[in-house]
């Protein structure tokens, strides 16, 4: 399990530098959000798939999953989905402003000598 | 452009209650079972959503006509106040209390600060999600 | 169980709140901010008094048992920290009243300000591994808001890469705390600090050091990965800016003076070694940026590169004395910063440029002006008695004691490319023929920035002469530093 957890993970991670390389806005985006994604993977794997009932108080059940990482990914889920959103809003924003979404022609400032 | 989708718009106004009902539900599940104030928060958003694809942004204004960002502020002082109560009666910080209680109609029941807590949260979610996307539908 | 040490973050975190109401009315946005701030400022003094007396405090929220629920812990590091912080933005937000322009100011400008200090505050205060990462992107959120506030096309260009950046190594964080849980299964600081005693440090948790080093050190601008920040710190406003550069990269700077001092601390070959590494060339990168730019925006930017630099050398160094410095240092370069970016403000202000090529002879109009734009520039340049003087001192004698002379006497002499290039613009802007002169100056505007600067500027005057009151202090924070068991002790055994 923690092979193909692995695998999946890396696959997520690859997938989002291919993304956040790329030069339209919207995809660095989605980049980021699978990026955010593999690390939430990742943590559930670190913490270890022992037991197999859900860490919620019920009876005659023994073994559970080990909650700590759950509760962390639901805060990264939270904060990265708040992250995103606003990422999501300024893109739009700036396409507005800027009249592009291509990273090549946002790069330096023309006020520098 | 004016489009005449009647269907779509008869069917949000009924389902637009359904998936409000479900949120509702899946707050107070939070409780003791998976669900809780953000999933709630989320579900909500959604169904408002729906509205705002049925009809359009002003109509749905005018209808539910809440500033979101005094949503997200007064979700954030329920939270914060609720996480506060234990500091006035020299708990450390977040502590939360419960207790039984009987109420008319549900009988025995448990109280907990924590579902305030909740509520704050849900809060905060729908006034976030409905900012974010007020602000990028507003000029079309 | 002290609810005390909460205080300094939920008060901002409260004010913030009332303040998303009434955009509109400026009046009562600028009234609140203060008041806020004040009160703040008063509960911050009360504990570091308090822990000055009774040692490191702790509290673990909602009643837990110790190394399982959050725990907060104000330290003395933490306490002088929490302190600087709202003391500078207190005057960061006296001096925006004159310059952030109306328009920022009814649009979430002052939520933003109390949400930026609610995640700076609790982020040094915080004991627990992951909860620092919330803090952090509570204050990157509160950033995020504030570099794009506004809205010009430059602010809009540079914030997406400012975010993109900061998401990044936001996703790294999340993966290296990851996999410390993994080999200690802990998160409490405190505890990982004991256990991580308990193995001995194997290699797979100086891999973790590296990892954090690599995390922290993109918030903190570190050699390899300061790229970022130039550009995007000249972007939004001067006030913004001056919040920004005191304190963002500062909190970077703690993260990485805490673990390396708390967790990595059996390695120190490879992790300190590193680590000062990075520092020099974190130096001799920034002095390149200092001395290159015509900017003065720039100029000062690169400048805290360099302070980076300076203060993770005596983290390096891993003796009380380096601490010591490295503490002192952080807390003179958070001030100076402040008031440095403040004096560079007014001067952009009064000239309607930034170009120093086209400032000249501003002595003959603002002779005050000038005068305490050299003594901070000497300041920072650590010439005696002022600020930045004892903290250097102490660094380097921190040096010498660890023996890396050569290294030691090289940060000496990047003192003198710092002085270069904060003179720089006192000769260009202050001496010489009358440059270019805005149009639209008012005085009391003028005024309303000119005097937080003059205080902000005697605080770091006062916090240079009167290093007799303050040694006791960072004795203090040095002992925790160097010695983690103070820390883990008063967190496991003396919390509940």
């Amino acid at each position: 399990m923690e092979i193909i957890m692995a695998f999946v993970c890396g696959f997520l991670f690859m997938s989002a530098i291919y993304l956040i390389l790329s030069r339209s806005l919207l995809r660095i985006i989605i980049g980021t959000g699978l990026l955010s994604h593999g690390a939430h993977l990742l943590i559930i794997t670190m913490g270890g798939f022992g037991g197999n009932n859900p860490p919620v108080l019920a009876d005659g059940v023994t073994e559970y999953v080990d909650p700590l990482p759950q509760a962390l990914i639901l805060t990264a889920i939270v904060i990265s989905f708040g992250v995103t959103a606003f990422f999501l809003v300024l893109a739009y924003r700036s396409y507005q402003e800027l009249k592009t979404d291509d990273m090549t022609q946002m790069k330096g400032s023309e006020d520098h000598e | 452009m004016k489009v005449n989708n009647v269907i779509l718009q008869f069917t949000a106004k009924i389902v637009f209650f359904i998936i409000f009902f479900f949120a509702i539900h899946i707050f107070f599940a939070g409780h003791y079972t998976p669900g809780g104030g953000f999933v709630g928060g989320l579900v909500t958003a959604s169904a408002i959503v729906l509205l705002i694809i049925a009809f359009d942004l002003n109509t749905v204004q005018r209808l539910l006509p809440i500033n979101y960002v005094y949503l997200v502020a007064i979700g954030l002082i329920l939270a914060l106040g609720t996480a506060a109560i234990s500091m006035f009666v020299d708990q450390p910080f977040f502590t939360h209390f419960f207790d039984y209680f009987y109420l008319p109609l549900f009988g025995k029941t448990s109280l907990h600060t924590a579902a305030l807590f909740d509520l704050g949260v849900y809060l905060v979610v729908v006034g976030v999600t409905m900012t974010i996307i007020q602000t990028i539908g507003d000029d079309e | 169980m002290n609810n005390f040490l909460l205080l300094p973050i939920i008060i901002p975190f409260f004010f913030a709140m009332i303040l998303m109401f009434g955009q509109k009315n400026l009046k009562y946005q600028r009234i609140t901010t203060i008041l806020g701030l004040i009160i703040s400022i008063i509960c911050a003094f009360a504990l570091l008094f308090n822990v000055k007396e009774n040692g490191p405090q702790s509290l673990t929220l909602g009643s837990w048992p110790v190394p399982f629920g959050i725990t907060m812990v104000s330290d003395m590091v933490s306490a002088l920290l929490v302190l600087t912080t709202l003391l500078i933005t207190f005057f960061i937000v006296w001096y925006g009243f004159g310059s952030i322009g109306k328009e920022r100011e009814r649009f979430f400008y002052y939520p933003g300000v109390m949400f930026i200090l609610t995640g700076v505050n609790g982020a040094f205060t915080t004991g627990d591994i992951f909860n620092l990462f919330v803090f952090f992107e509570v204050l990157l959120m509160a950033s995020y808001l504030l570099i794009v506030l506004g809205g010009e096309k430059a602010q809009l260009r540079e914030s997406i890469k400012y975010i993109l950046v900061n998401v990044i190594s936001s996703a790294l964080f999340v993966i290296t705390v990851a996999y410390l849980y993994s080999v200690v299964g802990t998160l409490n600081m405190a505890d990982i600090s004991v256990k991580i005693t308990e193995i001995n440090q194997p290699g797979i948790v100086t891999v973790i050091a590296v990892l954090f080093l690599l995390v922290f050190g993109m918030k903190a601008a570190i050699f390899p990965l300061y790229f970022w920040l130039p550009n995007a710190y000249a972007a939004p406003p001067i006030p913004v800016l001056a919040l920004f550069g005191a304190l963002l990269t500062k909190v970077g700077v703690y993260a990485i003076m805490r673990t390396y001092t708390l967790f990595f601390t059996h390695d120190l070959a490879f992790t300190h070694e590193l680590l000062l590494v990075l520092a020099i060339l974190t130096i001799i990168a920034g002095s390149i940026g200092a001395l290159a730019h015509f900017d003065v925006k720039q100029i000062i930017i690169y400048n805290i590169v360099i302070a980076v630099g300076v203060i993770l050398f005596g983290v390096a160094q891993m003796n009380e004395v380096g601490l010591e410095g490295a503490v002192f240092y952080l807390i003179h370069d958070m001030i100076i910063k402040a008031a440095l970016f403040m004096l560079i403000g007014i001067v952009i202000y009064v000239t309607g440029t930034t170009n120093l090529k086209k400032m000249g002879g501003l002595m003959k109009n603002y002779p005050s002006l000038g005068w305490f734009y050299l003594i901070a520039a000497l300041g920072l340049a650590g010439v005696p008695p002022l600020s930045g003087f004892i903290g250097k001192l102490l660094i380097i004698q921190g040096g010498f004691q660890a023996g890396n002379t050569w290294s030691s006497i090289f940060i000496l002499a990047s003192s003198i490319v710092v002085l270069l290039s904060v003179i720089r613009i006192f000769i260009y802007a202050f001496w010489g023929e009358q440059g270019q002169v805005s149009n639209n100056i008012n005085k009391t505007t003028f005024n309303i920035m000119f005097f937080p600067t003059v205080l902000l500027v005697f605080i770091s005057i006062l916090y240079g002469v009167g290093t007799e009151f303050i040694v006791p202090f960072m004795d203090d924070a040095a002992k925790v530093l160097s010695d983690p068991s103070i820390y883990t002790d008063a967190v496991l055994k003396g919390g509940n």
